[in-house]
Parts: structure tokens; sequence; C-alpha cells
């Protein structure tokens, strides 16, 4: 049952931009940066119960080359910040990155020398989730913000 | 205060205090679990004695102190586990500020390899002998030995670099 039955005869119009956006909001690809605990969480939005499908971004793309929304789920060391910075630098555009949890966000109670104080020292950060690790549904909460975000932008027109 | 000991305890004392009379500086018990304490030279002597003639063939885990005096400031902890007779043993040898240094046990225990690395990369106690005694954690460049009691909680700025936020343009 496609959208034809609905139209009949009918036809639509739109901007290009919303064309656009519409379709890039709905398939965000995310590319799991899982460094701790909050992977699991982030296992559990992909899976049946939360189930990112719904949104479009149920592929989770180990390949950055395939992926729009990079989620740094975890504590992110001195050493590990440069083998996401590559990753990141590898996402074709236009990309996205959400922080997910207290210490991607801020470095949480990592408070010490080995720890990034926050990804967004290295990472431009789009949206950021609270909590210790999040509930799947705040990372839900997240990609709509960032679905939100995308549809907000100039994608193919120029504003003039 | 006297020891509470089981038997083979007990006899890993005794022999101990028999064989090395005047290496053995202190032998006490706290929080359930019996420290002894050696002068740093006999350390390799009573690690093989310990294995050999008391069965202590598993090293459980080696930690570090600073301690923070003026002498002998570094302590480091070895977590002794006989497993024939279910007994914990930990043996301490304290070391001076200036270029502490320890003979490696990595001969007596090969688990020793990794654990001293560790302590090297948190205290900077360099181990004699050891068969590749490089930092396991913290980048190779690094200066510091963080876990120094004068080393601050957040570290030192720009000790250890972040990636360039600007990507390669060729």
């Amino acid at each position: 049952m496609g959208v034809e039955s609905a139209l009949g005869e009918g036809y639509l119009t739109t901007r290009v931009d919303s064309l656009v956006n519409w379709a890039r909001a709905n398939a965000a690809w995310p590319m799991p940066m899982g460094l701790a605990c909050c992977a699991i969480e982030m296992m559990a939005f992909a899976g049946p119960k939360y189930d990112a499908a719904r949104f479009g971004s149920e592929v989770m793309r180990f390949s950055p080359r395939q992926s729009d929304v990079m989620i740094v789920a975890g504590w992110c060391t001195y050493k590990m910040s440069h083998a996401i910075r590559r990753i990141w630098d590898q996402m074709p555009d236009p990309k996205w990155c959400i922080a997910m949890g207290a210490c991607a966000s801020t470095g949480g109670m990592h408070r010490c020398y080995g720890v990034v104080q926050g990804v967004d020292n290295f990472l431009p950060v789009d949206t950021y989730i609270s909590g210790c690790p999040p509930r799947p549904d705040a990372v839900l909460h997240a990609l709509m913000k960032i679905q939100d975000k995308i549809k907000t932008e100039h994608s193919v027109m120029l504003d003039t | 205060m006297a020891l509470e000991l089981n038997e083979s305890l007990q006899n890993t004392i005794d022999g101990l205090s028999e064989t090395f009379t005047d290496k053995l500086i202190e032998v006490y018990q706290s929080t359930g679990d019996t420290f002894i304490r050696i002068e740093s030279d006999a350390l390799v002597d009573v690690c093989n004695y310990l294995k050999d003639e008391h069965h202590f063939v598993f090293l459980t885990d080696i930690a570090g102190t600073d301690r923070y005096t003026s002498d002998e400031r570094f302590e480091v902890i070895y977590n002794l586990v006989c497993l024939k007779h279910q007994t914990r043993l930990m043996l301490k040898v304290r070391c001076e500020e200036e270029a502490p240094e320890l003979m490696t046990v990595s001969t007596v225990w090969q688990a020793a390899n990794w654990m001293e690395r560790e302590v090297y990369d948190m205290f900077g106690v360099r181990f004699k002998e050891h068969p590749d005694l490089r930092r396991i954690f913290l980048p190779e460049d690094f200066d510091y030995f963080p876990l120094r009691k004068e080393f601050p909680l957040l570290g030192i700025q720009g000790s250890i670099e972040l990636p360039n936020t600007t990507p390669d343009t060729d």
C-alpha cells in the first residue's frame, strides 16, 4: 500500500529543501562510538523495544563512510580522542554528533588527568544528553532534536 | 598485637623469619590480610622462596603507594595468593624518592611484567632488568607520573595533546 492510493490522481508541491531535509532527517544513520557503559543503552536504543527504526536510524554503520550521526557513548580519554577525531573526519558531510551521557558531555565523574572533559573539546557536538547512563528514550529524544535541526537547515537552496 | 594466623601462613612466616632473619622488617595484620615488609635488596630472593617453598604461585596484583614522606617515599605492594592453601599474603617493599628502583619479579612470575609497567607508569618506580619497561596506559611521550601526590588532579594543561580540529586540506 503506497502513498499513491491516498493521493489518487493528484500531485504534491514542496520545496527542494524540504524534500531533501525530509529524506535526510529520516535516514540519519548512526556511527556508534561505544566507549563505555553508555554503549549498552545505545544498543537498547537500536533494539526492538525502543526501536530507532521508527526514526530511520536503525542502521548502525560501523563504517564512518556510510554514517551521518556519530553517537559518542562513554568517557573519552586523551589517547582515544585522536581515534575518534580521525573517524569523525572520515564521515562525509553533512554530519551530526551526539554526546551521550555525562562523561561524553563534560567528563562526568572522571574529573582527572586522563579523560577529556567533554568531547566538545575536539568535536562539534549538536546534542548533549544528560544522565549516567541516559535511558534509551533520552537517546531517541536527542535523535529527534537532531531531526529538528536537519529539518531547519538550508541544504540545497541558498537563503537569499 | 598478636597475630591470628592459620597453619599454612604461620609456616610461611616462620620459614621467612628463619631464612631471611635480617631482611624481614615487620609482620602485621590489617583488615583481614597479612602483611610483611622486607628490605628491598632481598625482594627477588624472598619472592623465589615464597613461590618455591610455600606455593605462592599466583601474583594477583602489584600496587604502588606514594607515602609522601621524606625518606622511603614509595612503597610497592605485591598481592600474593597460595592456591594450594587458599591463603593471601601482602608483600611490601619501600624505595627512595630519588630515582626509585627495585628489582623486577617478572623472572619469578611472568604476570609481573605488565603490573610493573603499570606501577612505573603511575609512580615512576623503575624495575631493574625488566624485559620491556615502557608506559602501559599513558602516551609514551608523557612527562609526568600522575599518581604521585604532587601531580594535580586535572593534569597539566597541554601535557597530552588533543587532536587537531581543522581537518587536513590535502
